[in-house]
């Protein structure tokens, strides 16, 4: 892959990882929010 | 009311789509670096929007100074994390793009070197948010900003100040500055596709730190309120 084609992966490699970041990070705060409703 | 999320998500990624097109395809090849010289299409609006998030922060921060607003607090901290991962793409590409041009990945003129401390100074902004205890994080979190701000001047000014390896200003860099009328289309097509995506990115950040927030108010006030309960009983 030349340097062209990596730099354009990594850009999005990048903002996918942060994105699966906030998904893993704030998934149990859901988890608490669907169970203080249930309460 | 129906969350606009999915709406804005799809047309932010119709955005990016099209700014890809342009960047690969529209875009007319530049004479002497060929094709390599596209990275400047994603290069370029990134340290843009990098530079909106950390301006974005730093009024935040100020604006919290002033007025302990936990909702402008959300706001400083969502802006200053995706300044941060947009400055990692323009660390990462750039090297990309100096290799097959300059030579060289790195090298530690001006511009280069007060980028990656721009990067260390929020990076260090997120980990005294994340690792620090009591009522004052906040507070430490935006002096910290405000001073960290002074560097986003200096990266943008290093290149009109020094001469440095990196290049010169294309766009209002005065004098015999400028690009070919479809290499700016492409440029600005870019930047509007990163900045709307940074927006919808600081947005689901921000309601998430909010959330976060609510749910440890909920947790004091639950802590506060077991004890005068158990008494009751």
């Amino acid at each position: 892959m030349n340097h062209l084609n990596l730099a354009y992966a990594a850009t999005w490699l990048i903002h996918i990882a942060y994105l699966a970041y906030l998904a893993v990070k704030f998934a149990p705060l859901k988890r608490e929010i669907e169970e203080l409703r249930k309460k | 009311m129906k969350s606009p999320l999915p709406i804005l998500a799809l047309l932010t990624g119709a955005l990016l789509s099209f700014g890809l097109y342009q960047a690969r395809v529209a875009a007319p090849t530049e004479q002497t670096m060929g094709d390599i010289q596209r990275i400047f299409y994603y290069h370029v609006p990134s340290a843009w929007v990098a530079f909106l998030c950390f301006t974005a922060n730093v009024l935040f921060s100020i604006h919290y100074l002033v007025r302990r607003s936990a909702k402008v607090d959300a706001l400083a901290v969502s802006t200053a994390e995706v300044g941060v991962v947009f400055c990692t793409v323009v660390l990462v590409t750039g090297p990309l793009w100096a290799k097959p041009v300059w030579g060289i990945w790195w090298t530690w003129d001006a511009r280069l070197t007060s980028t990656l401390v721009l990067w260390l100074i929020y990076v260090s902004y997120l980990v005294l948010r994340r690792f620090s205890t009591g009522s004052q994080k906040p507070v430490l979190a935006a002096v910290l900003a405000v001073f960290g701000f002074v560097d986003v001047i200096f990266v943008y000014m290093s290149i009109r100040w020094f001469r440095t390896q990196h290049p010169q200003p294309v766009i209002g860099g005065g004098e015999g500055s400028g690009i070919h009328p479809d290499m700016l289309f492409a440029l600005l097509a870019n930047f509007a596709a990163f900045l709307a995506f940074a927006l919808l990115v600081v947005w689901v950040r921000y309601r998430l730190e909010r959330i976060r927030h609510s749910l440890d108010e909920f947790h004091a006030l639950a802590a506060v309120r077991a004890p005068e309960e158990a008494r009751s009983r």
